[in-house]
Protein backbone atom coordinates (compact mmCIF):
# COMPACT_ATOMS: atom_id res chain seq x y z
CA UNK A 1 0.00 0.00 0.00
CA UNK A 2 1.40 3.37 -0.95
CA UNK A 3 2.08 5.95 1.73
CA UNK A 4 -0.47 8.33 0.24
CA UNK A 5 -3.09 5.62 0.56
CA UNK A 6 -2.16 5.09 4.23
CA UNK A 7 -2.80 8.77 4.85
CA UNK A 8 -5.88 9.30 2.74
CA UNK A 9 -7.95 6.25 3.71
CA UNK A 10 -8.72 7.83 7.09
CA UNK A 11 -10.46 10.76 5.44
CA UNK A 12 -13.36 9.10 3.64
CA UNK A 13 -13.23 5.34 3.09
CA UNK A 14 -12.28 4.55 6.66
CA UNK A 15 -13.46 7.75 8.26
CA UNK A 16 -13.05 6.96 11.97
CA UNK A 17 -16.28 8.66 12.87
CA UNK A 18 -18.87 7.88 10.21
CA UNK A 19 -17.60 4.60 8.80
CA UNK A 20 -15.72 2.88 11.60
CA UNK A 21 -18.22 4.46 14.05
CA UNK A 22 -15.71 4.54 16.88
CA UNK A 23 -15.57 7.12 19.68
CA UNK A 24 -19.00 8.54 19.14
CA UNK A 25 -19.53 10.55 22.31
CA UNK A 26 -17.43 13.64 21.49
CA UNK A 27 -19.21 14.19 18.18
CA UNK A 28 -22.51 14.51 19.95
CA UNK A 29 -21.45 16.19 23.13
CA UNK A 30 -19.11 19.01 22.18
CA UNK A 31 -20.35 19.91 18.71
CA UNK A 32 -22.87 22.58 19.75
CA UNK A 33 -20.42 25.22 18.50
CA UNK A 34 -17.76 25.13 15.79
CA UNK A 35 -14.99 26.31 18.13
CA UNK A 36 -15.62 23.45 20.59
CA UNK A 37 -15.88 20.87 17.81
CA UNK A 38 -12.69 22.10 16.18
CA UNK A 39 -10.76 22.03 19.47
CA UNK A 40 -11.91 18.48 20.13
CA UNK A 41 -10.95 17.47 16.59
CA UNK A 42 -7.48 18.98 16.88
CA UNK A 43 -6.95 17.43 20.32
CA UNK A 44 -7.77 13.97 18.99
CA UNK A 45 -5.62 14.61 15.91
CA UNK A 46 -2.63 15.50 18.08
CA UNK A 47 -3.15 12.65 20.55
CA UNK A 48 -3.67 9.96 17.93
CA UNK A 49 -0.62 11.00 15.89
CA UNK A 50 1.77 11.34 18.80
CA UNK A 51 0.51 8.15 20.40
CA UNK A 52 0.99 6.24 17.15
CA UNK A 53 4.56 7.52 16.92
CA UNK A 54 5.38 6.73 20.56
CA UNK A 55 3.88 3.24 20.38
CA UNK A 56 5.69 2.59 17.10
CA UNK A 57 9.03 3.57 18.67
CA UNK A 58 8.63 1.39 21.77
CA UNK A 59 6.73 -1.45 20.08
CA UNK A 60 9.62 -3.90 20.27
CA UNK A 61 10.22 -3.41 23.99
CA UNK A 62 6.61 -3.93 25.10
CA UNK A 63 5.71 -7.32 26.51
CA UNK A 64 2.68 -8.56 24.58
CA UNK A 65 0.76 -9.38 27.76
CA UNK A 66 0.79 -5.87 29.17
CA UNK A 67 0.50 -3.96 25.90
CA UNK A 68 -2.97 -2.51 26.48
CA UNK A 69 -2.11 -0.94 29.87
CA UNK A 70 1.08 0.44 28.30
CA UNK A 71 -0.86 2.03 25.43
CA UNK A 72 -3.40 3.51 27.83
CA UNK A 73 -0.69 5.00 30.02
CA UNK A 74 0.95 6.58 26.94
CA UNK A 75 -2.39 8.03 25.81
CA UNK A 76 -3.21 9.31 29.30
CA UNK A 77 0.15 11.08 29.51
CA UNK A 78 -0.34 12.83 26.17
CA UNK A 79 -3.90 13.80 27.06
CA UNK A 80 -2.75 15.24 30.39
CA UNK A 81 -0.23 17.41 28.49
CA UNK A 82 -3.01 18.71 26.22
CA UNK A 83 -5.21 19.38 29.26
CA UNK A 84 -2.51 21.38 31.00
CA UNK A 85 -1.81 23.30 27.77
CA UNK A 86 -5.49 24.21 27.25
CA UNK A 87 -5.94 25.07 30.91
CA UNK A 88 -3.06 27.53 30.68
CA UNK A 89 -3.75 29.15 27.29
CA UNK A 90 -7.50 28.70 26.71
CA UNK A 91 -9.26 28.29 30.07
CA UNK A 92 -12.71 29.00 28.56
CA UNK A 93 -12.35 26.19 26.06
CA UNK A 94 -11.05 23.92 28.79
CA UNK A 95 -14.21 24.59 30.78
CA UNK A 96 -16.48 24.14 27.76
CA UNK A 97 -15.01 20.74 26.89
CA UNK A 98 -15.07 19.70 30.54
CA UNK A 99 -15.20 15.98 31.18
CA UNK A 100 -15.00 15.11 27.48
CA UNK A 101 -11.35 16.15 27.41
CA UNK A 102 -10.60 13.54 30.09
CA UNK A 103 -12.44 11.01 28.02
CA UNK A 104 -10.07 11.33 25.06
CA UNK A 105 -8.03 8.77 27.02
CA UNK A 106 -10.58 6.03 26.48
CA UNK A 107 -11.51 6.84 22.88
CA UNK A 108 -11.63 3.49 21.17
CA UNK A 109 -10.23 4.92 17.93
CA UNK A 110 -6.90 5.87 19.50
CA UNK A 111 -6.42 2.49 21.15
CA UNK A 112 -7.58 0.70 18.01
CA UNK A 113 -4.99 2.45 15.81
CA UNK A 114 -2.23 1.80 18.35
CA UNK A 115 -3.14 -1.87 18.43
CA UNK A 116 -3.78 -2.46 14.73
CA UNK A 117 -1.26 -0.11 13.05
CA UNK A 118 1.38 1.35 15.35
CA UNK A 119 2.27 -1.91 17.09
CA UNK A 120 3.05 -3.56 13.76
CA UNK A 121 4.48 -0.81 11.54
CA UNK A 122 7.40 1.59 11.42
CA UNK A 123 7.35 5.23 12.47
CA UNK A 124 6.54 6.72 9.04
CA UNK A 125 3.50 4.53 8.40
CA UNK A 126 2.22 4.99 11.95
CA UNK A 127 2.67 8.75 11.74
CA UNK A 128 0.83 9.01 8.41
CA UNK A 129 -1.96 6.75 9.64
CA UNK A 130 -2.39 8.91 12.72
CA UNK A 131 -2.45 12.07 10.58
CA UNK A 132 -5.05 10.60 8.23
CA UNK A 133 -7.30 9.39 11.04
CA UNK A 134 -6.89 12.74 12.78
CA UNK A 135 -7.89 14.66 9.65
CA UNK A 136 -10.90 12.40 9.13
CA UNK A 137 -11.98 12.84 12.73
CA UNK A 138 -11.52 16.63 12.62
CA UNK A 139 -13.53 16.88 9.41
CA UNK A 140 -16.35 14.89 11.02
CA UNK A 141 -16.33 17.22 14.04
CA UNK A 142 -16.39 20.31 11.79
CA UNK A 143 -19.25 19.01 9.61
CA UNK A 144 -21.44 18.16 12.59
CA UNK A 145 -20.70 21.34 14.51
CA UNK A 146 -21.23 23.61 11.48
CA UNK A 147 -24.71 22.15 10.91
CA UNK A 148 -25.62 22.29 14.58
CA UNK A 149 -24.36 25.82 15.20
CA UNK A 150 -25.72 27.23 11.94
CA UNK A 151 -29.25 25.89 12.27
CA UNK A 152 -29.50 25.34 16.01
CA UNK A 153 -28.20 28.75 16.96
CA UNK A 154 -28.21 30.81 13.75
CA UNK A 155 -24.51 31.63 14.04
CA UNK A 156 -21.19 30.50 12.61
CA UNK A 157 -18.11 30.90 14.81
CA UNK A 158 -20.29 33.17 16.94
CA UNK A 159 -21.24 35.53 14.08
CA UNK A 160 -25.00 35.77 13.31
CA UNK A 161 -25.65 34.47 9.78
CA UNK A 162 -29.35 34.89 9.10
CA UNK A 163 -30.17 38.28 10.62
CA UNK A 164 -32.35 38.96 13.67
CA UNK A 165 -35.60 37.50 12.30
CA UNK A 166 -34.25 33.92 12.13
CA UNK A 167 -35.88 31.49 14.54
CA UNK A 168 -33.22 28.92 15.47
CA UNK A 169 -34.19 25.25 15.22
CA UNK A 170 -33.47 24.62 18.88
CA UNK A 171 -33.76 20.85 18.59
CA UNK A 172 -30.42 20.69 16.77
CA UNK A 173 -28.66 22.27 19.72
CA UNK A 174 -30.28 19.78 22.12
CA UNK A 175 -29.28 16.11 22.54
CA UNK A 176 -32.12 14.52 20.47
CA UNK A 177 -31.24 16.61 17.43
CA UNK A 178 -27.61 15.54 17.72
CA UNK A 179 -28.53 11.84 17.65
CA UNK A 180 -30.84 12.23 14.66
CA UNK A 181 -28.45 14.46 12.70
CA UNK A 182 -25.66 11.90 13.04
CA UNK A 183 -28.03 9.12 12.03
CA UNK A 184 -28.87 10.96 8.81
CA UNK A 185 -25.26 11.96 8.11
CA UNK A 186 -24.18 8.32 8.47
CA UNK A 187 -26.94 7.20 6.12
CA UNK A 188 -25.88 9.85 3.59
CA UNK A 189 -22.24 8.82 3.68
CA UNK A 190 -23.22 5.16 3.38
CA UNK A 191 -25.24 5.91 0.23
CA UNK A 192 -22.39 7.95 -1.22
CA UNK A 193 -19.81 5.23 -0.54
CA UNK A 194 -22.09 2.60 -2.07
CA UNK A 195 -22.72 4.59 -5.23
CA UNK A 196 -18.95 5.11 -5.59
CA UNK A 197 -18.40 1.36 -5.22
CA UNK A 198 -21.01 0.72 -7.89
CA UNK A 199 -19.41 3.23 -10.25
CA UNK A 200 -16.04 1.55 -9.70
CA UNK A 201 -17.49 -1.89 -10.48
CA UNK A 202 -19.17 -0.59 -13.65
CA UNK A 203 -15.90 0.94 -14.79
CA UNK A 204 -14.12 -2.34 -14.05
CA UNK A 205 -16.57 -4.44 -16.06
CA UNK A 206 -16.38 -2.09 -19.05
CA UNK A 207 -12.56 -2.05 -19.04
CA UNK B 1 -34.44 14.51 50.20
CA UNK B 2 -31.24 15.98 48.85
CA UNK B 3 -29.95 12.50 48.07
CA UNK B 4 -33.23 11.57 46.45
CA UNK B 5 -33.01 14.58 44.14
CA UNK B 6 -29.46 13.67 43.24
CA UNK B 7 -30.50 10.08 42.52
CA UNK B 8 -33.48 10.99 40.32
CA UNK B 9 -31.32 13.58 38.60
CA UNK B 10 -28.68 11.00 37.73
CA UNK B 11 -31.15 8.35 36.56
CA UNK B 12 -33.61 10.41 34.55
CA UNK B 13 -32.78 14.07 34.07
CA UNK B 14 -29.07 13.92 33.38
CA UNK B 15 -29.23 10.41 31.96
CA UNK B 16 -25.67 9.62 30.99
CA UNK B 17 -26.41 8.03 27.65
CA UNK B 18 -29.25 10.11 26.36
CA UNK B 19 -28.31 13.60 27.52
CA UNK B 20 -24.54 13.37 28.08
CA UNK B 21 -23.74 10.90 25.30
CA UNK B 22 -21.46 8.75 27.43
CA UNK B 23 -21.08 5.01 26.97
CA UNK B 24 -22.38 5.13 23.41
CA UNK B 25 -20.07 2.36 22.19
CA UNK B 26 -21.67 -0.14 24.56
CA UNK B 27 -25.08 1.43 24.06
CA UNK B 28 -25.08 0.81 20.31
CA UNK B 29 -22.96 -2.34 20.43
CA UNK B 30 -24.92 -4.41 22.92
CA UNK B 31 -28.46 -3.13 22.43
CA UNK B 32 -29.26 -5.55 19.59
CA UNK B 33 -30.22 -8.21 22.11
CA UNK B 34 -32.42 -7.74 25.18
CA UNK B 35 -30.88 -10.45 27.38
CA UNK B 36 -27.35 -9.23 26.71
CA UNK B 37 -28.50 -5.69 27.52
CA UNK B 38 -29.88 -6.68 30.91
CA UNK B 39 -26.62 -8.44 31.83
CA UNK B 40 -24.54 -5.54 30.56
CA UNK B 41 -26.69 -2.95 32.34
CA UNK B 42 -26.15 -4.56 35.71
CA UNK B 43 -22.47 -5.30 35.09
CA UNK B 44 -21.92 -1.62 34.27
CA UNK B 45 -23.90 -0.46 37.31
CA UNK B 46 -21.83 -2.54 39.72
CA UNK B 47 -18.49 -1.66 38.13
CA UNK B 48 -19.34 2.06 38.11
CA UNK B 49 -20.38 1.98 41.75
CA UNK B 50 -17.27 0.19 42.97
CA UNK B 51 -14.77 2.05 40.83
CA UNK B 52 -16.29 5.43 41.67
CA UNK B 53 -15.96 4.71 45.37
CA UNK B 54 -12.33 3.64 44.89
CA UNK B 55 -11.55 6.66 42.72
CA UNK B 56 -13.12 8.98 45.30
CA UNK B 57 -10.95 7.52 48.04
CA UNK B 58 -7.84 7.76 45.86
CA UNK B 59 -8.57 11.36 44.90
CA UNK B 60 -9.42 12.66 48.36
CA UNK B 61 -6.87 10.74 50.40
CA UNK B 62 -3.92 10.54 48.03
CA UNK B 63 -4.04 13.04 45.18
CA UNK B 64 -5.40 16.06 47.07
CA UNK B 65 -3.12 15.85 50.17
CA UNK B 66 -0.01 15.47 48.00
CA UNK B 67 -1.06 18.16 45.50
CA UNK B 68 -1.10 15.74 42.58
CA UNK B 69 -4.56 16.52 41.22
CA UNK B 70 -3.18 16.99 37.70
CA UNK B 71 -2.54 13.25 37.65
CA UNK B 72 -6.30 12.64 37.94
CA UNK B 73 -6.81 11.25 34.45
CA UNK B 74 -3.85 8.87 34.48
CA UNK B 75 -4.47 7.57 37.98
CA UNK B 76 -8.19 6.99 37.41
CA UNK B 77 -7.62 5.12 34.17
CA UNK B 78 -4.96 2.89 35.68
CA UNK B 79 -7.07 2.35 38.82
CA UNK B 80 -10.19 1.36 36.88
CA UNK B 81 -8.37 -0.88 34.42
CA UNK B 82 -6.54 -2.77 37.14
CA UNK B 83 -9.63 -2.96 39.34
CA UNK B 84 -11.70 -4.50 36.55
CA UNK B 85 -8.93 -6.97 35.82
CA UNK B 86 -8.84 -7.94 39.49
CA UNK B 87 -12.61 -8.29 39.58
CA UNK B 88 -12.45 -10.57 36.59
CA UNK B 89 -9.87 -12.84 38.26
CA UNK B 90 -11.87 -12.99 41.51
CA UNK B 91 -15.16 -13.76 39.78
CA UNK B 92 -13.50 -16.42 37.64
CA UNK B 93 -12.15 -18.18 40.74
CA UNK B 94 -15.15 -17.72 43.02
CA UNK B 95 -18.13 -18.14 40.74
CA UNK B 96 -17.69 -19.64 37.28
CA UNK B 97 -21.45 -19.31 36.57
CA UNK B 98 -21.36 -15.58 37.14
CA UNK B 99 -18.20 -15.41 35.06
CA UNK B 100 -19.91 -17.11 32.14
CA UNK B 101 -22.69 -14.54 32.33
CA UNK B 102 -20.59 -11.42 32.84
CA UNK B 103 -17.04 -12.25 31.87
CA UNK B 104 -17.21 -11.03 28.30
CA UNK B 105 -18.69 -7.69 29.35
CA UNK B 106 -16.11 -6.95 32.00
CA UNK B 107 -13.24 -6.36 29.59
CA UNK B 108 -15.42 -4.17 27.40
CA UNK B 109 -16.25 -2.04 30.43
CA UNK B 110 -12.63 -1.57 31.53
CA UNK B 111 -11.84 1.20 29.07
CA UNK B 112 -15.23 2.72 28.64
CA UNK B 113 -16.04 6.38 28.82
CA UNK B 114 -18.99 6.07 31.19
CA UNK B 115 -16.94 4.27 33.83
CA UNK B 116 -14.23 6.93 33.68
CA UNK B 117 -16.56 9.91 33.50
CA UNK B 118 -18.65 9.21 36.60
CA UNK B 119 -15.66 9.51 38.99
CA UNK B 120 -14.33 12.53 37.08
CA UNK B 121 -17.67 14.36 37.28
CA UNK B 122 -18.04 13.35 40.90
CA UNK B 123 -14.69 14.83 41.94
CA UNK B 124 -15.12 18.00 39.86
CA UNK B 125 -18.45 18.61 41.62
CA UNK B 126 -16.71 17.95 44.96
CA UNK B 127 -19.29 15.46 46.17
CA UNK B 128 -19.00 14.00 49.69
CA UNK B 129 -18.70 10.25 50.17
CA UNK B 130 -22.45 9.48 50.42
CA UNK B 131 -23.39 11.85 47.61
CA UNK B 132 -20.72 10.21 45.51
CA UNK B 133 -22.17 6.75 46.19
CA UNK B 134 -25.75 7.82 45.39
CA UNK B 135 -24.60 9.57 42.22
CA UNK B 136 -22.68 6.49 41.06
CA UNK B 137 -25.58 4.07 41.65
CA UNK B 138 -27.99 6.48 39.95
CA UNK B 139 -25.77 6.92 36.91
CA UNK B 140 -25.35 3.17 36.54
CA UNK B 141 -29.06 2.48 36.81
CA UNK B 142 -29.81 5.30 34.37
CA UNK B 143 -27.47 3.66 31.89
CA UNK B 144 -29.09 0.25 32.44
CA UNK B 145 -32.55 1.76 31.96
CA UNK B 146 -31.61 3.45 28.69
CA UNK B 147 -29.88 0.32 27.42
CA UNK B 148 -32.85 -1.94 28.18
CA UNK B 149 -35.33 0.50 26.60
CA UNK B 150 -33.16 0.76 23.53
CA UNK B 151 -32.76 -3.01 23.21
CA UNK B 152 -36.53 -3.50 23.41
CA UNK B 153 -37.00 -0.96 20.61
CA UNK B 154 -34.32 -2.52 18.43
CA UNK B 155 -35.71 -6.03 18.78
CA UNK B 156 -38.97 -4.71 17.36
CA UNK B 157 -37.06 -2.79 14.70
CA UNK B 158 -35.83 -6.05 13.19
CA UNK B 159 -39.32 -6.67 11.86
CA UNK B 160 -39.81 -3.15 10.53
CA UNK B 161 -39.32 -2.11 6.93
CA UNK B 162 -36.42 0.32 7.24
CA UNK B 163 -35.20 2.22 4.14
CA UNK B 164 -32.00 0.65 2.81
CA UNK B 165 -29.67 3.58 3.56
CA UNK B 166 -30.86 3.83 7.16
CA UNK B 167 -30.38 0.16 8.02
CA UNK B 168 -28.10 -0.71 10.94
CA UNK B 169 -26.42 2.08 12.87
CA UNK B 170 -28.19 5.09 11.29
CA UNK B 171 -31.68 3.99 12.33
CA UNK B 172 -30.36 3.11 15.79
CA UNK B 173 -29.18 6.71 16.12
CA UNK B 174 -32.56 8.06 15.12
CA UNK B 175 -34.32 5.80 17.64
CA UNK B 176 -31.86 6.99 20.29
CA UNK B 177 -32.76 10.56 19.32
CA UNK B 178 -36.42 9.85 19.98
CA UNK B 179 -35.67 8.21 23.33
CA UNK B 180 -33.57 11.23 24.18
CA UNK B 181 -36.49 13.48 23.26
CA UNK B 182 -38.66 11.53 25.70
CA UNK B 183 -36.05 11.88 28.45
CA UNK B 184 -35.89 15.62 27.77
CA UNK B 185 -39.42 15.72 29.15
CA UNK B 186 -38.08 14.79 32.60
CA UNK B 187 -36.03 17.97 32.79
CA UNK B 188 -38.95 19.94 34.21
CA UNK B 189 -39.39 17.52 37.11
CA UNK B 190 -37.12 19.17 39.67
Amino acid sequence: MSLWKVFSRGIIEENPYFVLALSLCPGLAVTTSVVNGLTMGLTVWFVITSNNVVVSIIRKTINKKVRVPVYITCIATIVTCVQLFLQAYAPDLYKALGVYLDLVVVFAIILARAESIASKNGIVVSFLDGMGMGVGFTIAMIVISVVRELFGNGTLLGIPMFGPTYQPALILALPPGAFMLIGFLMAGLKMWNESREKAKQLKGSEG
Amino acid sequence: MEYFTLFVGAVLINNFVLTKFLGLCIFFGVSKNLNASIGMGFAVTSVITMSTVLAWLLYNFVLVPFGLTFLRTISFVVLIASFVQLLEIIIKKQSPTLYNMWGIYLMLIATNCIVLSVPVISVTNEYGFLENLVFAVGSGLGFALALILMASCREKLDFADVPHALKGTPIAFIVAGMLSLAFLGFSGMI
